[in-house]
C-alpha cells in the first residue's frame, strides 16, 4: 500500500494532466487550477516547515560538533530567528507596520529593508563574481583539452573576432561568417538538442505515469 | 466606391458594415462570443462600435470599439447560456452607419478542443512507439544503448571518492519539483545514493526547493534501504539551504571548498549560477559530472566539468545506470521517435521542394 497509493495518485493525476490539455471545459480547468495552485501551495507550506527544521538541525549539529567554521552556523541561526520575528511581528514596510517597532530614528530595519538592503546586494555580489569565473572558464576552454572544447574555442574565437570593430575593417566577411555560425550550425545543434530534450521529457513522464520509473520513490519494486 | 461616398455624404451617414454574424467561440471554456462583419466600403470610417442586446431586453449596450481595419470582435463578457444579438456601427466623426442585427448566439463551454487533434495524433504515435519498446523490453529483447561517457564515469568517480575518503556532493539543480529535469535528477540521485551506500561514501545533497528537499531525502533514504544499508543513511546528509539563487550558490561553493568532495554531481536545471558552481568545483580539484537540459548553460558545464550529460542524456541517465530493461526500453523508444521525426522532417522538406521547384530549375 505504501508504494501502490503514490503510484495510483501519479497515474490518475498524470492522465488528468493530459486531459486538461484537450478538455477546455471549466469543470476540468478549475480542478486543474485548484490542484496546481492551491494544493501545491499547501504542500509547499508544509515542506517549508520541514525545510526550516532541516536548516536548524543541520546548523545545530555543526555547532554541537564544533565543525569547521561552526561560528557561521550561529550567524545563520540568529539571522533566521531575527528575520522571522521581524517578518512576523514587525510589519512589511513603514506603510504597513506591525506590533514591533522596526526603526530607530531614521534607521529602518523592517523586513522589506532587510531584503532590499541585505539579500539583494549580497545576491548581486555573487552574481558579479560570474565575470571572474567566466574569465577563468575561458582560459580553461582555450586550453582545448578535448575535441568539444577545441570546437568551442574555435567558434568562440571567430565570434569574438567578428564582433571586434578592427577585424571588421580588416576582414569584411568575418562578421557575416560569425553570424552564420550563430544562425546555422548553432541553431541546428540547439534544435537537435531540443528534440532530444522534448522526447526525454515525454519518456520520463510516461515512465513515471506508468510506474516504470520509481526513482522518486527510492526505486525498487 | 465614389458613388457610395457621395450617397453617404448626402444622407449624413456612412455605408454600414455588412454580414454581421455572431457565434460561440469554439474550443474554449465558454463565456466568449465572436462577432464578425465585412468592413464598410466607406474609406472615411475611423472605427466600429459593437453593440449588444440580451434576449428580451429593450436596451442596446455598447460592448466596445474596434479599429477601422477590424472585422471581428470578441465579446469576453458573455455568460454561458444567455442569448445575445449584435449590431456594428461604422463611425467617422459625427457620421454613423448602423448594420443589420445579427442572429442570436450564446456562449457555451466545450468538452473537447478540436484544434488540438493534430497534436493528440502526434502524441499518440509517440506514445505507441514507447509502448512498443516497453513491450519489447518486457519480453527480454536485447537493447543496444550507445555508451555515454559521463555515465560510465559515475562508478569510477564514486570509487575515487571512496579511496580518497572524501564525500560526494550531489546538487539536484535549482528548479522546483514540477520541472521534469528535477525529477530526472532525483531519479539519478536514487542510483548514485545506492552506490554511495554500497561503497560507504558520505553523500551531501544541498537543496534549494523545500519540496525537492523532502523528496530528495526520501529518495536517498529509500536507496540506502534498497541496498540493505538503512543504518548508513545520515539524515543530515540531505538538507535544505535557501530558496535564494545566489545565496544557494554561495552555500554550495562553501561546501565545495570546506568539505572538499572528491566528486561533484551538478545535475538538473541550472541558471546563471551554473558557472559559479562548476568553476569552484574545478578549482577544488573534484571530478565533476554535470547534466542539464538548459541549453544556454551547457557550454559552461562542458568547459568546467569533466563529463557533461547533454539534454536527452539527462533523461536517459537513471535507466543507463540501473540497466533495468523496461527503463532501457524508454531510451530505445526515444531513439525510434527521433527517427520518425527525422523522417517526417526530411519528407516534409522534400515535398515542399517538390511543390515549389521545378526539376528544370534544379538541373
Amino acid at each position: 500500500m505504501k508504494r501502490k497509493l503514490p503510484l495510483l495518485i501519479v497515474l490518475v493525476t498524470g492522465i488528468f494532466g493530459v486531459l486538461t490539455y484537450i478538455i477546455p471545459h471549466p469543470v476540468v480547468q478549475t480542478t486543474d487550477s485548484v490542484i496546481r495552485n492551491d494544493i501545491l501551495r499547501i504542500i509547499g507550506a508544509f515542506s517549508l516547515v520541514l525545510g526550516i527544521g532541516s536548516i536548524l538541525r543541520h546548523h545545530f549539529i555543526k555547532i554541537k560538533r564544533k565543525s569547521e567554521n561552526w561560528g557561521y552556523s550561529w550567524i545563520t541561526v540568529v539571522a533566521l530567528f531575527v528575520s522571522a520575528v521581524i517578518g512576523l511581528f514587525g510589519g512589511i514596510d513603514p506603510t504597513r507596520p506591525g506590533i514591533l517597532p522596526t526603526h530607530i530614528g531614521g534607521f529602518s530595519f523592517h523586513i522589506q529593508s532587510l531584503f532590499t538592503g541585505l539579500i539583494v546586494p549580497l545576491g548581486s555580489t555573487m552574481f558579479a563574481l560570474l565575470a571572474f569565473f567566466m574569465a577563468s572558464a575561458s582560459y580553461r576552454a582555450f586550453r582545448a583539452r578535448n575535441f568539444e572544447a577545441t570546437l568551442l574555442l574555435i567558434s568562440a574565437f571567430i565570434l569574438m573576432l567578428g564582433a571586434m570593430p578592427l577585424t571588421r575593417l580588416l576582414v569584411k566577411e568575418l562578421p557575416s561568417f560569425a553570424e552564420w555560425i550563430l544562425a546555422v550550425p548553432n541553431t541546428a545543434a540547439k534544435r537537435g538538442i531540443g528534440f532530444g530534450i522534448s522526447l526525454g521529457i515525454l519518456a520520463t513522464s510516461l515512465k513515471i505515469i506508468l510506474g516504470i520509473e520509481r526513482g522518486w520513490l527510492g526505486g525498487g519494486e | 466606391m465614389a458613388l457610395t461616398c457621395i450617397v453617404a455624404l448626402l444622407f449624413c451617414t456612412l455605408a454600414p458594415p455588412g454580414d454581421v454574424a455572431a457565434r460561440d467561440v469554439p474550443n474554449d471554456e465558454g463565456g466568449k462570443i465572436v462577432v464578425t462583419w465585412t468592413r464598410s466600403p466607406d474609406p472615411s470610417v475611423v472605427s466600429y462600435r459593437v453593440l449588444r442586446q440580451a434576449e428580451g431586453a429593450a436596451e442596446w449596450d455598447t460592448l466596445g470599439i474596434a479599429g477601422r481595419l477590424a472585422s471581428r470582435y470578441f465579446d469576453e463578457e458573455a455568460p454561458n447560456g444567455t442569448r445575445y444579438r449584435y449590431k456594428v456601427v461604422a463611425e467617422a466623426d459625427t457620421l454613423h452607419g448602423e448594420s443589420e442585427t445579427s442572429g442570436y448566439a450564446q456562449a457555451a463551454p466545450q468538452w473537447f478542443n478540436t484544434g488540438r487533434i493534430p497534436t493528440m495524433i502526434g502524441a499518440a504515435i509517440i506514445f505507441l512507439i514507447f509502448l512498443y519498446t516497453f513491450e519489447r523490453a518486457r519480453r527480454g529483447a536485447k537493447m543496444f544503448i550507445r555508451r555515454i561517457a559521463g555515465l560510465d564515469a559515475v562508478e569510477e568517480a564514486l570509487g575515487r571518492a571512496t579511496e580518497m575518503g572524501r564525500p560526494t556532493l550531489y546538487v539536484p539543480g535549482l528548479s522546483s519539483i514540477d520541472d521534469v529535469a528535477t525529477i530526472a535528477s532525483l531519479n539519478i540521485l536514487g542510483e548514485v545514493a545506492k552506490k554511495t551506500a554500497k561503497f560507504g561514501t558520505p553523500l551531501i545533497v544541498p537543496n534549494r526547493d523545500p519540496i525537492v528537499y523532502t523528496v530528495a531525502r526520501e529518495v536517498v533514504k529509500e536507496s540506502y534501504a534498497a541496498v540493505g544499508r538503512p543504518d548508513a543513511f545520515n539524515p543530515d546528509s540531505v538538507f535544505y539551504v535557501t530558496d535564494q539563487q545566489f545565496a544557494y550558490a554561495a552555500a554550495v561553493d562553501g561546501i565545495m571548498l570546506r568539505e572538499k568532495p572528491a566528486t561533484n554531481f551538478l545535475i538538473g536545471m541550472f541558471w546563471a549560477e551554473s558557472l559559479i558552481l562548476a568553476e569552484t568545483g574545478a578549482i577544488s580539484g573534484a571530478v565533476q559530472i554535470a547534466g542539464t537540459d538548459a541549453v544556454s548553460q551547457l557550454p559552461f558545464f562542458i568547459t568546467a566539468c569533466d563529463y557533461t550529460l547533454i539534454g536527452e542524456e539527462l533523461y536517459a541517465a537513471s535507466a543507463y545506470i540501473s540497466r533495468e530493461p523496461l527503463r532501457l526500453g524508454a531510451i530505445k523508444g526515444q531513439d525510434y521517435n527521433k527517427l520518425v521525426i527525422l523522417a517526417l522532417m526530411l519528407g516534409g522538406t522534400l515535398l515542399a521542394l517538390a511543390a515549389n521547384i521545378r526539376i528544370t530549375d534544379v538541373l
